[in-house]
């Protein structure tokens, strides 16, 4: 009787686990191990940490490992193993200003104090499947860090700093929407309290940063596209590497390491409501960890949307666009439709076979619309 | 010297840590006190899915003592997949007794069913909820059905079921049939069939609902009233399987699942797995008793 069958559901899912495990390693090639993971899937490891919530690239390759590349799963496992560990310290606020930048660029102005930093991105390279990488050795990799070596001047090396941001022009300028009493700023931990809506922005920050990439890419794009009104520039989107600082128990302020992060300030135009309000500027902010420009880019867009609740599209949407791009919750639901629901098919089954036979009785056997579509009205 | 606890992570008793399980204790407590009412709580993520029983589990793991017993059981049945993982889960981390029997059993978490045999005063019955926001269906945001319940405004929730009856000649609601608790809060009691329903009424067992998606707990408090929504003129009924008996044992005074065979013919059997094993072993069984129950010839 299919997958209930009465007392073998223990036996079935034992054997589907072994099952699945087997065909992880069915070929008996070498297992990959967790630094080539860590150092060449770099990418990836930054999505899987910023949706589990917790900065961690060893573990972040060991969930990618384990779910044989299932960014969704290795961030699930990722956030479970994070609810296990207790908070100790709540982090002082980072200081992006602060930031050992290998990436900085605006499309705002021309110049920008500090100058354009392309840094790591494949922005411009050609998508050519590169069919070398296909035979690439440990001999190519040593050849290919000798040469890249060999051009560094290390004299110059020492100049890198820290850069002043391209928002402090503009607030200099007063060109940027003053920060009124209408923002709800209260600071919520959402991994320790349910959200509740209007959420204030903390929270709303929060979820956006714990949030599914592509999630957060279909909805920023459709405020672009036409579903809103937020067409937004990139004021500054800025990837390096950060200090974190914790106040231990006697109040002293404390180093504990570095993470890195994607910072991204778009700025758009302020819709004022009333005719007379002065038009300025305003920032939609986002910040992820690890190198994610696009989830970076569209949280920018989707806070600064989310500030003009009045709009009709989803993405002016809180209550849509938070509880909708958290991956985690939305695949679990998505795939729980995978569990047995006989009971609950039954008890709809039960409603429409009596409404089919009550329209029988009611109407000559001729004149029945088969297309009648009873719907249940509870989504279950 | 430091010592690298790198991978050797232990578990708390019970997977949650003790401040979580205070937490969602308090949160209990305060359903307890308001019948009904959704009390938001944190909801960590459980290594489980999403959607897959994670608040049943919190409710659970966070009242689960050394002594209790547990069973667990997905649409009726305590073979079911999902059940069996969780059983699994809830064992490795309290080495707890598990058992199939219902009356044995101090702790039963389910997935939309209450059990056939009736439920005693020293047993906590915990939900799996998909959807604890009983009004969702006719208003789609949080802040709005929130504010709805504090004014106890139903009235969408009234014209939703009157409309049904006007188009279809009877109210369409199957599973999670809303009902009103207390004479105060409309709740969703998770999608338990319509047979079910009547068993929350004035219980001797208390009724703990996890919703962990959603992040809300709320609890039916032993001996508490429980109505389902109706009409002076159309009544709510439990589902009618109409002298459809189970093919094992004959008993059509249970909620019967509808089997389709191999050479294509129909049968019914009874949904609850131990119900089921009892009745076909002649053990005694104590089933609940309910006005619409009382119709039905065993």
């Amino acid at each position: 009787m299919g997958y209930i069958a009465v007392k073998g559901g223990t036996d079935a899912i034992h054997n589907a686990r072994e099952l699945v495990e087997f065909y992880r390693l069915k070929k008996a090639v070498k297992p990959i191990e967790i630094e080539q993971i860590r150092s060449q899937l770099r990418l990836s490891i930054d999505k899987v940490m910023g949706e589990g919530g917790i900065y961690a690239t060893e573990y972040a390759a060991l969930a990618i490992k384990q779910m044989e590349g299932d960014v969704f799963e290795a961030a699930f496992v990722l956030r479970a193993f994070r609810a296990t560990l207790q908070r100790k310290f709540y982090s002082e606020t980072i200081n992006t200003r602060e930031m050992f930048v290998k990436r900085k660029i605006s499309a705002s102005f021309r110049e920008i104090p500090g100058g354009q930093i392309l840094g790591p991105t494949r922005d411009y390279i050609q998508r050519m499947l590169d069919t070398a990488k296909a035979i690439e050795t440990k001999e190519d990799v040593e050849t290919f860090l000798a040469g890249f070596a060999a051009h560094i001047d290390p004299a110059k090396l020492a100049d890198i700093a820290h850069f002043d941001k391209v928002i402090d022009l503009l607030k200099k300028e007063g060109l940027l929407q003053p920060v009124g009493n209408d923002e709800d700023t209260t600071l919520k931990d959402i991994t320790r309290e349910a959200i509740k809506f209007p959420a204030p922005r903390s929270a709303r920050l929060q979820m956006l940063a714990r949030a599914e990439t592509g999630g957060l890419m279909a909805l920023g794009y459709s405020s672009m596209r036409g579903f809103g009104s937020v067409h937004p520039t990139v004021g500054e989107l800025r990837y390096g590497a950060v200090p974190v600082r914790v106040k231990d128990r006697l109040g002293r302020v404390r180093y504990i390491g570095s993470i890195e992060v994607t910072e991204a300030e778009m700025i758009s135009e302020y819709k004022a409501k009333s005719k007379k309000a002065i038009p300025y500027y305003s920032i939609g902010y986002g910040l992820c960890f690890g190198q994610n420009d696009t989830k970076a880019i569209c949280m920018g867009i989707l806070d600064r949307a989310m500030r003009s609740p009045e709009g009709n599209s989803p993405s002016n949407d809180q209550e849509f666009v938070l509880y909708h791009t958290e991956g985690i919750e939305s695949m679990g639901f998505t795939n729980h439709l995978k569990l047995p629901h006989y009971v609950t098919f039954q008890s709809g089954l039960n409603n429409v076979r009596a409404a089919i036979e009550r329209n029988a009785a009611a109407v000559p056997p001729s004149t029945i619309n088969p297309s009648v579509i009873i719907p249940s009205l509870q989504p279950v | 010297m430091i010592e690298n606890k790198k991978y050797s992570n232990k578990y708390n008793f019970a997977f949650i840590d003790e401040s979580t399980k205070k937490e969602i204790r308090r949160k209990l407590l305060k359903a307890v006190a308001i019948p009904g009412y959704q009390v938001p709580y944190s909801s960590p993520e459980m290594p489980i899915s999403r959607g897959w029983g994670t608040g049943g589990l919190h409710v659970s793991l966070a009242l689960i003592g050394r002594d209790d017993i547990f069973k667990i059981i997905d649409q009726g049945s305590d073979a079911s997949v999902n059940a069996c993982n969780l059983r699994e889960f809830v064992q490795m981390m309290t080495h707890c007794k598990v058992t199939f029997d219902t009356t044995e059993a101090t702790l039963i978490q389910s997935r939309h069913r209450i059990t056939e045999e009736v439920l005693k005063a020293n047993q906590l019955f915990v939900f799996q909820v998909p959807q604890p926001e009983p009004l969702r269906g006719v208003e789609r945001y949080e802040n709005k059905t929130r504010q709805m319940h504090g004014e106890a405004d139903y009235a969408k929730m009234w014209v939703s079921l009157y409309e049904s009856f006007v188009r279809y000649g009877d109210i369409m609601l199957g599973a999670g049939y809303p009902v009103k608790v207390n004479d105060r809060y409309i709740m969703a009691p998770s999608p338990i069939p319509r047979w079910d329903v009547p068993n929350l009424n004035q219980s001797e067992a208390l009724f703990l609902f996890g919703a962990g998606r959603e992040k809300r707990l709320y609890v039916v408090p032993p001996h508490t009233k429980v109505e389902p929504l109706e009409f002076e003129d159309v009544k709510f009924d439990i589902e009618r399987f109409l002298g459809k008996s189970c093919y094992r044992t004959g008993s059509g005074k249970a909620f019967l699942d509808e089997l389709f065979l191999d050479d294509g013919s129909k049968q019914f059997v009874v949904n609850d797995s131990n119900y089921l094993d009892k009745l076909a072993a002649g053990n005694p069984v104590r089933q609940h008793v309910n006005k619409y129950l009382n119709t039905i010839q065993s």
